[in-house]
């Protein structure tokens, strides 16, 4: 039991997320979840409007499934087996009160970002919308993120895969290091 | 209908492992980008480690999947620009949600309202690109 309540370290999730991308291999399907907002666009009527998300959708419903599954299973992780929040470097931690960001150790994500509050500002919601926005159009653009390019296309041995990933982190190392201080 | 409760389960299980392994907080994000901290690393790097080794297994032995299909994985076209590109504009807004798709539906089970916005601006980033794809560089 202890070991649900503890946080996990990478040793033990990298190979589970090897293993869950294998077990979606072994379906026939592959690993990849930004194909589900291009499948939600498609649900909500989008094709009308452009052709990009006439296709049919229905023959993507199992990683729609697998999306119900995600939610279900981080809001039992959250709720019900997560008593600490993430203890990250403290190095960081004194970066982030330097940027006003004072949640750090106490909240799974920041809540000066996150709260209802910071959701009502202008500033809050710009962030929030903008950020979305991005992983969106840049994870279609790239034709992947995270699960599709650093995972799948890696293991897979995919160049273009190799050079997303290699993008994924120039943009990551500007928006905190370049941006990170205009914004915040 | 059982393998939706296949779906359900390997999403359940990742929706949990998202959250125990910490990789859907935005703290831990942003400690991989200051790198002060092995742990994003390590949990990307080991899955990409095993992920290479079992599938060039899988593909050198042509295995078969549960339904005896042989296992094959479509390669992505050949381009520069738009993995380059779009990465770029991906890692902007993984930095900045610090949460990537995935992650981002886990977010839900935090209970912050907020979470709706972020998932409706990725939605509304994917429907832009959709409808102005043909003016960009692939």
């Amino acid at each position: 039991m202890e070991f649900l309540y503890s946080s996990w370290p990478w040793y033990v999730a990298g190979p589970l997320i090897a293993g869950t991308m294998l077990l979606l291999v072994f379906m026939g399907k592959s690993f990849g979840m930004s194909s589900n907002l291009r499948t939600l666009c498609s649900v909500g009527g989008a094709g009308r409007f452009v052709d990009f998300f006439r296709f049919d959708w229905k023959s993507q419903q199992w990683n729609l499934w697998i999306v119900v599954g995600v939610i279900a299973g981080g809001f039992v992780a959250l709720q019900f087996l997560s008593p600490t929040a993430p203890q990250i470097n403290e190095e960081a931690v004194v970066q982030l009160q330097a940027l006003g960001i004072n949640s750090t150790n106490t909240s799974f994500v920041p809540t000066e970002l996150f709260s209802l509050d910071a959701l009502l500002s202008v500033k809050g919601f710009s962030i929030l919308l903008i950020a979305g926005f991005l992983v969106g159009f840049g994870s279609r653009y790239a034709g992947g993120c995270t699960s599709g390019h650093a995972i799948s296309g890696l293991s897979n041995l995919q160049i273009p895969s190799l050079i997303a990933v290699v993008g994924f982190f120039i943009g990551g190392l500007v928006m905190i290091h370049l941006l990170f201080p205009l914004i915040f | 209908m059982k393998k939706v409760i296949a779906y359900l389960a390997v999403g359940f299980l990742l929706g949990i492992l998202f959250i125990k392994s910490e990789v859907a907080s935005w703290f831990r994000i942003y400690e991989m980008f200051q790198f002060k901290s092995f742990h994003m690393y390590g949990v990307i790097g080991s899955a990409v480690v095993i992920g290479i080794i079992a599938v060039q297994y899988l593909k050198y032995k042509k295995a078969k999947d549960f339904s005896g299909e042989t296992i094959e994985i479509a390669p992505k076209d050949r381009s520069v620009a738009r993995y380059l590109l779009g990465g770029i504009i991906f890692g902007l807004g993984w930095a900045l949600a610090g949460a990537c798709p995935g992650p981002m539906f886990v977010l839900l089970g935090t209970g912050f309202v907020s979470v709706l916005l972020l998932i409706f601006g990725a939605l509304l980033g994917t429907f832009v690109y959709g409808a102005i794809r043909h003016k960009l560089p692939h």
